[in-house]
């Protein structure tokens, strides 16, 4: 069954995007939306902000992790583009009045390098088509009041993704074994979590492989240059203003910022 | 022995696999001093002395239980499982395991002042290993003073194979710890004290209070990197730490 009023939804979305003003879980008024109806509302959402002159630079995957998908009652990942106008630069800042409840997560990023498309991707071919990977950061965000998110909301949501920043060193797979990379999150030099490339999918590669087949449905491609956000390594960390934190991967190097008011 | 009572009673929970209520239960003024002089009276139970294991070395863990310090355990004969050799559940109360950076001392150390770099200094080889935890208490509910008088949970230990440690950085190193063929856990290096070179410094200095140090040749487990799993017999447990290799442990 179709969703009621998907155009109507998205708006309510660019809206609380744009006044940094979270609304009500979609899923409080209809609890039976389903991925699908996410899926709808966040390709209206999408054509709203490319319309303004957005671009896409990528995909986020989400729900990689076995206690996230418990948490939302899924046994997938989900996904969603992620925009240039996202993006951040690792040394600089970032600054809490352009995000409404953001929390920041450490991932692996895939850059590509040859055009991946679905189906029948499997790790072997999502290895040949990605250039390498990079040490990254996530920030999330909800566009939805205290993160009460169900899976139609938060797929709706562009995945919950906020922000990004990502390292200007891309690593050839032959340097480094995505599923044992090693990672430590510090915050004000204080060690805040710690992970391991494993922890996305049982392997970083597997989501980009999962995802160029779900894009491939959609007859979508990844294409070269593309970043390919492979999913958080351990629990996200709030963030506050005068935070420094800094991601640090094993042979991909540090990520850095600065959260500012 | 001053301790007698406490030694029996921990030792009677451990042979007839029946896990008791916290010492502190029983004896309301147990310290931290006192319940290392329980755990020193135990040593000799365990068969020759093979090493030494840490506990509550993540902030996390720390702040858990209000505390800002690790604890530390030794391990003897008695701990040791060979390569390959299975866990036997049924030996054990609640057994649970993980993953663990292991030094294998080169030469002796000790001292007051003791830091990381001196501990990479005497370490002839780091390797990953799997410490199998088994609290003599209920459910694991225990004081600091508890869990020091037992041992720091020590139960049974597997290592893999050693590799050098120069040119590696331990705080970075990838760890991931599977169940049965499926992820469960995953942490770097630095889920120990920051760095697990930290951590057996901090034993070090611990043990220089006693007169005691590392013996060349000895194992230190510097300390548990992710939480701890719970094992039944049939449950298969591997551990891989990049760089350092893995090591598989089966329940029985």
């Amino acid at each position: 069954m179709p969703i009621t009023d998907a155009p109507g939804k998205a708006r309510a979305l660019y809206d609380a995007r744009r006044d940094r003003v979270p609304i009500a879980p979609f899923t409080d008024a209809d609890p039976t939306l389903g991925m699908g109806d996410g899926y709808a509302v966040q390709e209206q959402l999408v054509d709203l902000l490319l319309a303004d002159g957005d671009a896409i630079v990528g995909y986020k995957v989400g729900l990689t992790s076995k206690p996230m998908q418990r948490m939302i009652g899924v046994d997938s990942p989900d996904f969603a583009p992620i925009l240039a106008s996202t993006a951040l630069v690792s040394g600089g800042s970032v600054s809490l009045s352009t995000l409404i409840q953001p929390k920041i997560e450490a991932e692996v990023i895939a850059v590509m390098g040859e055009r991946l498309q679905g189906p029948g991707v499997g790790v072997t071919e999502a290895a040949r088509a990605v250039a390498g990977v990079s040490a990254g950061v996530e920030i999330v965000d909800s566009r939805f009041e205290d993160w009460r998110i169900k899976l139609a909301d938060t797929v709706a949501d562009l995945a919950s993704n906020g922000a990004f920043a990502v390292s200007s060193r891309v690593v050839p797979l032959s340097q480094v074994d995505t599923r044992l990379v090693g990672m430590t999150l510090t915050r004000n030099g204080e060690l805040a979590d710690t992970g391991a490339g494993a922890a996305a999918l049982g392997d970083p590669l597997l989501v980009v492989a999962w995802l160029a087949n779900v894009l491939g449905e959609r007859g979508i491609a990844l294409e070269p240059g593309h970043l390919v956000m492979t999913g958080a390594l351990h629990a996200a960390v709030p963030m506050a203003a005068g935070d420094v934190f800094r991601a640090e991967f094993d042979r991909l190097g540090p990520v850095t910022l600065r959260v500012v008011a | 022995m001053a301790h007698d009572v406490e030694v029996s009673m921990l030792r009677a929970a451990r042979t007839e696999r029946v896990a008791i209520p916290q010492l502190s239960d029983t004896f309301p003024s147990l310290d931290l001093l006192t319940a290392y002089e329980i755990q020193a009276e135990q040593r000799a139970g365990f068969g020759p002395l093979v090493g030494w294991k840490l506990g509550v070395t993540s902030r996390a863990k720390q702040q858990q239980v209000g505390v800002d310090a690790p604890i530390y355990g030794f391990l003897a004969g008695d701990h040791v499982l060979d390569l390959g050799e299975p866990l036997v559940v049924a030996e054990h109360i609640s057994p649970r395991c993980e993953p663990e950076i292991v030094f294998v001392i080169g030469r002796d150390l000790s001292g007051a002042h003791v830091t990381a770099t001196e501990v990479l200094g005497a370490t002839a080889g780091v390797a990953v290993g799997i410490e199998v935890l088994d609290s003599r208490y209920t459910d694991y509910r225990f004081t600091m003073p508890d869990v020091v008088a037992d041992n720091a949970s020590a139960g049974r230990y597997v290592v893999g194979t050693p590799v050098p440690p120069h040119g590696l950085d331990l705080r970075l190193v990838g760890v991931v710890l599977e169940l049965g063929g499926e992820v469960v856990a995953t942490a770097s290096g630095a889920a120990s004290l920051g760095h697990p070179a930290a951590a057996v410094a901090w034993l070090v200095r611990e043990l220089a209070a006693s007169g005691e140090g590392l013996r060349a040749g000895e194992v230190v487990l510097s300390g548990g990197l992710t939480a701890a799993v719970p094992v039944s017999a049939g449950d298969v447990v591997v551990a891989t730490i990049d760089r350092l290799g893995s090591v598989e442990l089966a329940c029985r």
